[in-house]
This record gives C-alpha cells, sequence and structure tokens, in this order.
C-alpha cells in the first residue's frame, strides 16, 4: 500500500453468471498518470471501471482507493466519473449546460442544501475548463455529440476531484474532433494535475497523449509506461485483440487502425 | 363566478384547491415526463379510484365508516399501489412497463368490484371520475393543503438529488446517491399527488394535469428550472379557465381544463413553430 497510488486492483476477478469476465486484474494507477485502458468490445473493460466505482463489488480480490479499502473509502467526490454517454442519458432533457454541471455538486453540498449563487464561480470555472462557456445557457440537447461530452467532463469536475475516470468518452464524438477533445484532457492531466483514467477501445489516437497503457481483455496483457508499450510488437498486439492492429508511432490520430480495421 | 366566490363556500373550496393542485400537479409532472413515468401516473390514478370504491362501499355499508373521508382511502391505496409497482418492476427487470398494465387493470378490477357491491354509480362517484366544482369540502381543502405542503417541502429540499435522479440515475449512484430511496419517496409523492387532484380533474383525468402542462412548458423552456416554471404557470392557467368555464357552462371541471390544457400545448407548439418559421 503506497499513498501515491490512487487507484489499486489486487487480483480482482468478476463474473456476472457463470463465465468470468475479470480474471486475475492487478492494476495500479499512480498519482498524476493518464492511464489509458485499452481492449476490444467486450472485454471487460467497463465491468472493471464499475468495480473501481464501487457499482460492482469483485468475487475475489481488493480494490484500494488513494490507500484504504473501498468497503471503508468515504470521500466518494474525490472520484470523477463520466459514463458512456450514448445509453446514459436523454438527449431531449430540458437542461441548460449550466444546470448539468452545477448537477455535479450534489453530493458534494450534502443532504437538503441548494446549490446557490456562492457556487456559481466553481460551476463556471468547471466549464470553462472544457471551453464550453459560449454554450452555459444552452440546452443540453442542443448541442453537439462532442460539445455534450465536455460538459460531463465539466460536470464530473466541477466537485475538483483527485482523479477522472472516463468510459469510451469519444463514442459519438465526430473523428475531426477527436484531437482536440484528447488535447483537452491532456492539459486537464498537466494544469488542473487531474489524475485520469481512461477507458477505450481505440488504441492509435490515445497511445500519443498518455502517460501509462494497460492492454485488457478479460485479463492484463500489459501494463505500463507508453514508452514501453511502443516496444510492444504490432503482431503481438494484435494477437492480444484477435486481429490485426497497426498503430503509427507517434502519430496524430488521424490514419491508424482500430480494432475492427477500419480508419477514423 | 368572482362574486359567486365570496358568497359560496364550496366555490371558494373548489377554487383554492384548483390553485393548489394547478402548483403540485405540474410540479411533479416535470420529473415524471422527463423520467417517462407519464404511464405510472395514470396507472396510480385507476388504483385510486378503487381505494374510492373502497371507501364509497364500506360507508354506505357500515355506520362506522359514515364519515370518512373517501380520500383517505384513494390516498391509502395509491401509496400502497405506487410500491407495488416498484416490487413489480424489479420482479419484470426486462420489461418494466408490465408493472403498469397490472396494476391499471388491477385498480379497475378492485374499483368496479367495489362499486357493484355499493350498488352502482351515483353522483359521488361521478364526480370522483370528472372532478367537481361544487363537491369539494372544507376538509378536503385542508387534506390537500397538507399534501402540498409536504410536496412542495420535499421537492425543494431534493431539488438536486430529484434532479440528477431524473438527468443521469447512472451518475447519481457512482457518486452516492441512495437512487432507490430516493426513487421511492418520489412514488409516494406522486400517489399523493394523484390523490389531491382528483377531486378537481377527477381520476381519469389526473395524469393530464401532470403531463400536458409540462408538454407545453418543454416546447419553449430553456433548462430545467424554466420548465418547472411554465409547467405551474400552464398548469395554473389551465385550472383557472377550466374551473370557471366548468361554473358557468354546468359542465365537469376535469373536462374542460383538460381541454383548456391541450389549448395551451397547440399554442406552445404554435408559438415555437411560429419562431423557428421566422428565424
Amino acid at each position: 500500500m503506497t499513498s501515491s497510488n490512487v487507484i489499486e486492483l489486487k487480483n480482482v476477478h468478476y463474473r456476472y453468471d457463470r463465465d468470468y469476465v475479470l480474471t486475475n486484474i492487478n492494476l495500479t494507477v499512480p498519482k498524476g498518470a493518464f492511464l489509458g485502458i485499452v481492449g476490444p468490445n467486450g472485454s471487460g473493460k467497463s465491468t472493471m471501471l464499475k468495480i473501481i466505482l464501487g457499482l460492482l463489488k469483485p468475487r475475489q480480490g481488493t480494490v484500494i482507493l488513494f490507500g484504504e479499502p473501498q468497503a471503508k473509502f468515504r470521500d466518494r467526490e474525490r472520484i470523477g466519473y463520466v459514463s458512456q454517454k450514448a445509453n446514459a442519458f436523454n438527449t431531449g432533457f430540458p437542461a441548460t449546460v449550466y444546470e448539468v454541471v452545477a448537477s455535479g455538486l450534489t453530493k458534494k453540498a450534502g443532504l437538503f442544501k441548494m446549490i446557490g449563487r456562492k457556487r456559481k464561480p466553481q460551476i463556471e470555472k468547471a466549464i470553462k475548463a472544457v471551453g464550453m462557456e459560449d454554450f452555459m445557457n444552452r440546452n443540453i440537447g442542443e448541442l453537439s455529440g462532442g460539445q455534450q461530452q465536455r460538459v460531463f467532463i465539466a460536470r464530473a469536475i466541477v466537485s475538483e476531484p483527485d482523479v477522472l475516470i472516463l468510459d469510451e468518452p469519444t463514442v459519438g464524438v465526430d473523428s475531426k474532433n477527436v484531437q482536440t477533445f484528447y488535447d483537452m484532457l491532456e492539459r486537464l492531466n498537466k494544469q488542473l494535475s487531474i489524475t485520469l483514467l481512461l477507458v477505450t477501445h481505440d488504441i492509435g489516437t490515445i497511445t500519443s497523449k498518455v502517460t501509462h497503457v494497460a492492454c485488457l481483455n478479460n485479463s492484463i496483457h500489459f501494463h505500463g509506461s507508453t514508452k514501453d508499450f511502443e516496444q510492444v510488437k504490432d503482431n503481438e498486439l494484435s494477437q492480444f485483440y484477435g486481429h490485426e492492429v497497426h498503430r503509427l508511432h507517434h502519430d496524430h490520430g488521424h490514419h491508424h487502425h482500430t480494432e475492427e480495421g477500419t480508419s477514423l | 363566478m368572482i362574486q359567486a366566490i365570496f358568497q359560496y363556500q364550496f366555490l371558494q373550496n373548489a377554487f383554492l384547491t384548483g390553485l393548489i393542485i394547478g402548483v403540485i400537479a405540474p410540479l411533479l409532472g416535470a420529473f415524471i415526463v422527463v423520467r417517462r413515468l407519464s404511464l405510472i401516473a395514470d396507472a396510480l390514478s385507476h388504483v385510486t379510484l378503487s381505494g374510492i370504491a373502497a371507501s364509497l362501499f364500506l360507508s354506505k355499508s357500515f355506520a362506522a365508516f359514515n364519515g370518512l373521508n373517501p380520500l383517505w382511502l384513494g390516498m391509502g391505496f395509491s401509496v400502497t399501489g405506487s410500491l407495488f409497482i416498484e416490487r413489480l418492476r424489479s420482479v419484470y427487470k426486462h420489461y418494466q412497463e408490465l408493472a403498469i398494465p397490472i396494476i391499471l387493470s388491477g385498480g379497475i378490477g378492485v374499483g368496479v368490484i367495489f362499486i357493484s357491491l355499493a350498488d352502482g354509480f351515483n353522483t359521488d362517484l361521478f364526480s370522483y371520475l370528472f372532478g367537481s366544482v361544487s363537491a369539494v369540502s372544507r376538509s378536503d381543502l385542508w387534506l390537500i393543503l397538507g399534501i402540498a405542503v409536504t410536496v412542495i417541502s420535499i421537492v425543494i429540499l431534493l431539488y438536486k438529488e430529484l434532479f440528477l435522479l431524473s438527468f443521469d440515475e447512472e451518475f447519481g449512484k457512482a457518486s452516492g446517491l441512495s437512487t432507490r430511496i430516493l426513487h421511492l419517496v418520489f412514488m409516494v409523492m406522486v400517489a399523493l399527488v394523484i390523490a389531491a387532484s382528483m377531486r378537481i380533474v377527477g381520476i381519469l383525468l389526473v395524469s393530464s394535469l401532470m403531463t400536458l402542462p409540462v408538454a407545453a412548458a418543454m416546447r419553449i423552456a430553456r433548462g430545467f428550472k424554466q420548465t418547472i416554471f411554465f409547467s405551474i404557470l400552464f398548469g395554473e392557467l389551465a385550472v383557472i379557465v377550466g374551473l370557471f368555464s366548468a361554473f358557468y357552462l354546468d359542465l365537469a371541471p376535469g373536462g374542460t381544463i383538460v381541454i383548456s390544457s391541450i389549448l395551451l400545448l397547440l399554442f406552445a407548439i404554435g408559438l415555437k413553430n411560429w419562431q423557428s418559421v421566422r428565424n
């Protein structure tokens, strides 16, 4: 147990029904890291996030958050979470960007308390951090997928968490905005020193941004720094994915191949 | 009617009750609509009917229940019904909407049995089905006022939690919100508001006062607080116009209030279309 690790999973196993989706997961997220977890669909990525967030209990193994075992961990607001937008949200919901971001303070404000004017600067700061200040009073449904995702990130960081967990944040973001989206994440990581944990099936773009990589396919196949990851041979990766994968090292995300072999 | 209101207590009762439910029905309605629970409100109103019918039967058959206000049993049934719906929704995880027809038909079934036992329709029952300008008693008014104070306080105190529950339940759970308890509190409030509103709009039309003003408000509002504000505004307008026309035309207010809400809804849709054409 070291306090410099924000999240630690030790020997975690999980199954929904009969078959294990996660076996023997050991994962550490050091403070200040930008960890990209890559893996094909059905590799157990979302399940692992749910375990970290405490939405699911591991069948075996332990989860340690900020040096404390999960069962004892009470500082939930230190962990921000951005879910896969597509299935979690009703786009017709009549709420403004400001209202959505303010709702990120629900837990922090405390029961029976209102989120009043006093919190306004804090909310506006989060909206500015994701570059959405011109859309503050627009209804969330009127925005593009990428803009909505920025709003959800603002909602997650408004309570000033130490770590931000993102589940496939670029689903629904059109390809030409993916790069600027990752640039924004990199800024959050470096300037606001938020530890980032990002889950994606898109292996190409993120390797130019993240500091650490973990490959997950029901168990961890690689876990280390981005530099080490670049030494891993393409054919080893392909084996891990089950089909061909090409990475363009140090590229800017325009011509790489994703797991399906299609280019973005 | 303005003069008559000062003159007759029954009109005061109806008018004040109308103004109260014009606030609470659309207030909860805003949450119901965005959570896509409109049909559940409908199902609960039919459960309330069975409670009313049971009460009418009891007071007819047993002297002990003679003075019992049917609202109490109506309320009791609808709160129980709301808890049943939750139970059923967890039993049929993949077919959650099945809870609605089960509860709805169950409610009518029990209601019909009690109605037949109490020797069929009478004016009392008619007023519960379609609302009434003349049947609201002082004790109804006090009970409904009590419900309104409770519901409005809870919504104000738990506003941000209810907003989060409606907008993004998963995020709420992840940030440590006890969504299950919150949802239960919400359903009980819905049941109470349905019981309160039925005196004026009638059981069959209760859900319309919870949904139509919200449908109109969503066309023109920016943000959720504004949606609530406009919903209440439209709800009040519909109630006032509906009660006046019911009084002058000697109609059941349920009908006139619903038609007023529909006219307001058409107005809001038209306004939005006109605005987008102009831009």
